[in-house]
């Protein structure tokens, strides 16, 4: 008989099996799992059509520029038709081809704990799409900020986000001015209204690195703040202070940056232009608190609501002494006798249900059009995390009685779906292996229909957790 | 391997599509044949408490609570073919039966012989005695003895084409755009499957209250009350069978018929279900309006229910049921096939089945398009 590790390998650190992969697994479910650790290629997503950051702004650009030459114009509800049209087309062109690329990734990967590793580091550096300019980036942001470095250092993992297009401009750094920097003393500076901005500090300390908790005061957020200036975006006007850069490309500008030396937690940084905020980031990537907090929300992830204190202090102690080596940290999560226990403690997300779902299928390729809805529909629509902490992570957020009424019925059209080819008993070995339950079993091979089989497949607790 | 269009529907927002591409292809050519109409009874229908053999000397001792009155007794039965009386709920059918347009028959299966309400449908609807992966249905290979023309083609009301309908001959659905909800049969057993996780188990429950007070005391989860439901989607098969080119046949699928507990005699849910198929009847009667007189309908579930009344008042799965053959293009009024009787069992719990059920499919399909019963037996069914 199939151990049961192997389900827990495809459901507890992968996205699901899809039909004949649990077999597979079976052979060497640690191994199978250990194959992924460091294969960044698999991780990585290329489909026709998706933007770089650079494209992606200069999308961006070219809307707002069209919305502004109308909105001069006056008409008020011809603006209003055009605008809509204006809107879809950037979301198409952006993050529409994005979510449809990373679905379609998602649902036929074999590499579904890369996948995995990658969206919970994706979500701890949340990019999220909140108005129109902050749509175009998420997409782009997770495949040339996340993807290619998930299995590196947690520091180059750090750099590469917060210097990214997508998230200079989330989180408002991209307009940060430092008060005595030599543009904001120029007239050019005071006609941009401009001054500091603190958003990307504060969230990079309280959600990226320390914690909320991570004994730094507001005078460290300022001081960081000060830092960061000077990183921005080469927009049009921008451009011309930045050496001409090309339109959408990350530059420093000298002339934005605030002057002189900053203080954090006790700690002097030399003015050092570019480099200051980055020898900030790689002072805040090494204080062990981070070790911590990663730790503490990989654990979260992975394995319980609640983690394991002996887990967490593994994978704590595992981060500090590779300097966070993040294909070390997946090994000791791997190899952790807590992340293998028989009880399911992890509700799923709607993301990972509508996923996992559509691999238990057999789903090979699939319309993104109407399924988008859906993750709507669930309360998970890609890259729409509601702030910057990113998607909830425990159970008591996602299992309200409304949330699972929704799945039940979501689940009683999927069913129809998937019935025509599947027979329900063997659509849940197939996806549960050993993990399904006599009982389940037996109230699937009881259902009325074929679609009520599914549902309860679908809907069943060992189908739900994982 | 599910494919990109149907997972397209199986989005929340795919069903106007389906809607749409339904109207659209039935736009041409005359009707000229009979319109042929198949009911799927899905969670097998009670056939003993449909058509009760009342005279039969071990059924009132077999059935207990659940055995109905003689005919003119209070409550009773509607008599049918002597000791044989309809369910005192199916007021419509009992009216064909006395315009002789209604004929049924009692013990019938199909060659399916284990109790699995999905893989006994399946071989209901494949009508063959094996179902493979590869399996088509009976009434799609039947539209095959049509004359080729633009009607020679299915429907199906629901989300998708049962098997029934499915293969190389043309086959669409329509399904009504509505929300699709599960219904409460469905979240019932998957309450009892949450018996040992209390979160999803409170979920669930307080999901269920909440939506019953949405809906008003009296109604009470009235959206996922699949029975309500019967009559619109018989009114929505009579107006796209009667729309001009409309398709030659119809499939209709009615759930919630597995009752295994609380079944009720003249009252109660299986009553209630009875009724709401009694007017889906009357609902296609009146939406077929002239073409009523063409048309051949088949009521069959994919097996009958023990004929002892278990430990909480209901029937588990049994064997040998009862199916219906009825319409305007029916010649009626008499039973069909044999009554093996109560005093032996099969597998001393089931009534015997003593008819093929593919009999009365082929004599429908006879009726409604013209043709040998003979040669439909042989060429749909293999048999």
């Amino acid at each position: 008989m199939m151990e049961l590790d192997a389900v827990i390998a495809a459901n507890r650190f992968g996205l699901g099996a899809r039909p004949g992969e649990l077999a597979l697994i079976a052979a060497n479910p640690r191994g199978w799992l250990l194959n992924q650790v460091g294969n960044t290629a698999a991780c990585q997503i290329t489909a026709d059509g998706l933007m770089s950051g650079t494209q992606a702004f200069e999308a961006l650009q070219a809307y707002l520029q069209a919305r502004n030459a109308q909105q001069r114009g006056g008409d008020a509800v011809r603006f209003q038709a055009d605008e809509r049209g204006r809107l879809a087309n950037l979301v198409g062109q952006t993050i529409g081809r994005d979510i449809e690329a990373r679905i379609q990734h998602a649902i036929t990967t074999p590499a579904s704990f890369g996948e995995r590793w990658v969206q919970f580091w994706s979500n701890h550096f949340t990019v999220a799409a909140r108005s129109a300019q902050t749509t175009p980036f998420p997409g782009t942001f997770e495949r040339e900020a996340i993807r290619p470095h998930v299995w590196g250092r947690f520091e180059t993992l750090l750099i590469a986000a917060e210097t990214h297009v997508g998230m200079l401009i989330y989180l408002d750094q991209a307009q940060s001015i430092g008060p005595n920097s030599q543009a904001a003393q120029s007239g050019a500076g005071q006609r941009r209204r401009a001054g500091l901005n603190e958003n990307l500090a504060r969230e990079i300390l309280e959600l990226h690195t320390l914690g909320v908790n991570g004994g730094y005061q507001q005078a460290d957020v300022t001081e960081f703040a000060r830092a960061l200036t000077g990183w921005t975006i080469a927009g049009p006007r921008v451009r011309r202070l930045a050496g001409n850069a090309q339109i959408g490309e990350v530059v420093f500008v000298p002339a934005l940056h605030e002057p002189g030396p900053r203080r954090i937690m006790g700690r002097s940084f030399a003015a050092s232009g570019k480099n200051q905020a980055l020898d900030i980031l790689r002072f805040l990537a090494g204080q062990p608190v981070v070790a911590r907090q990663i730790a503490t929300k990989l654990a979260r992830h992975f394995v319980a609501d609640d983690p394991p204190q002996s887990l967490i202090a593994r994978l704590e102690t595992n981060f500090l002494a590779t300097q966070g080596d993040l294909s070390a940290l997946a090994k000791t999560l791997i190899k952790s006798p807590e992340a293998w226990m028989p009880e399911a403690g992890k509700f799923k997300t709607p993301n990972d249900f509508l996923i996992s779902t559509m691999r238990a299928g057999g789903v090979a390729s699939t319309s993104t059009q109407a399924l988008r809805g859906t993750f709507e529909q669930l309360g998970q629509a890609p890259w729409r995390a509601p702030s910057p902490k990113g998607w909830p992570d425990v159970a008591t957020e996602w299992a309200a009685p409304d949330a699972i009424l929704k799945r039940i019925d979501w689940s009683n059209l999927a069913a129809d779906a998937l019935g025509e080819s599947t027979h329900p008993v063997r659509f849940a070995e197939e996806a549960l292996g050993p993990a399904l339950r006599d009982t389940t079993r037996t109230a699937i091979s009881r259902a009325q229909t074929a679609r009520q089989g599914l549902v309860l497949a679908l809907m069943s607790p060992e189908f739900q957790r994982r | 391997m599910t494919n990109r269009r149907t997972f397209l529907t199986a989005g929340l927002s795919g069903l106007t599509l389906a809607m749409a591409g339904a109207r659209a292809s039935f736009a041409q050519a005359p009707a000229n044949s009979g319109k042929f109409v198949f009911i799927i009874l899905r969670g097998a229908m009670d056939g003993l408490a449909a058509v009760a053999p009342y005279a039969d000397p071990d059924y009132r001792a077999l059935r207990g609570n659940l055995a109905l009155a003689e005919p003119g007794s209070p409550d009773g039965c509607l008599p049918l073919t002597a000791g044989f009386g309809l369910h005192p709920n199916l007021q419509t059918l009992h009216g064909l039966w006395q315009e002789r347009r209604m004929s049924f028959v009692h013990a019938a299966a199909s060659p399916y012989r284990e109790r699995s309400h999905f893989d006994a449908q399946d071989m209901l609807e494949a009508g063959t005695a094996q179902v493979t992966s590869g399996s088509t249905g009976w009434l799609n290979r039947a539209l095959a003895l049509l004359p080729a023309s633009p009607d020679a083609e299915g429907v199906a009301i629901g989300r998708t084409i049962p098997l029934v309908l499915r293969g190389t001959g043309k086959a669409t659905s329509w399904a009504p755009p509505l929300a699709p909800e599960s219904d409460m049969d469905t979240l019932m057993r998957l309450g009892d499957l949450y018996a040992g996780d209390p979160m999803l188990a409170t979920a669930l429950a307080m999901a269920i209250e909440t939506n019953q007070i949405a809906d008003g005391a009296e109604a009470g989860m009235s959206g996922r009350n699949r029975v309500g439901a019967y009559a619109s989607l018989a009114s929505a098969a009579a107006r796209i069978l009667s729309a001009p080119g409309g398709p030659a046949a119809a499939v209709l699928s009615f759930e919630g018929w597995d009752t295994h507990a609380n079944q009720g005699a003249t009252r109660g849910q299986l009553a209630t279900r009875l009724e709401a198929l009694d007017q889906a009847v009357a609902a296609l009667r009146t939406g077929l309006g002239p073409l009523w007189s063409q048309t051949t309908v088949v009521i069959a579930t994919e097996f009958g229910r023990t004929v002892r009344v278990n430990g909480t008042g209901g029937t588990d799965h049994g064997t040998g049921g009862a199916a219906f053959l009825l319409g305007g293009a029916v010649q009626g009024g008499y039973m069909m096939g044999d009554w093996p009787g109560l005093n032996r069992l099969h597998e001393d719990r089931d009534l015997i089945p003593a008819n093929d059920v593919r009999t009365v499919f082929a004599a429908g399909l006879a009726h409604a398009w013209r043709l040998d019963q003979a040669v439909v037996m042989a060429e749909v069914f293999n048999a």
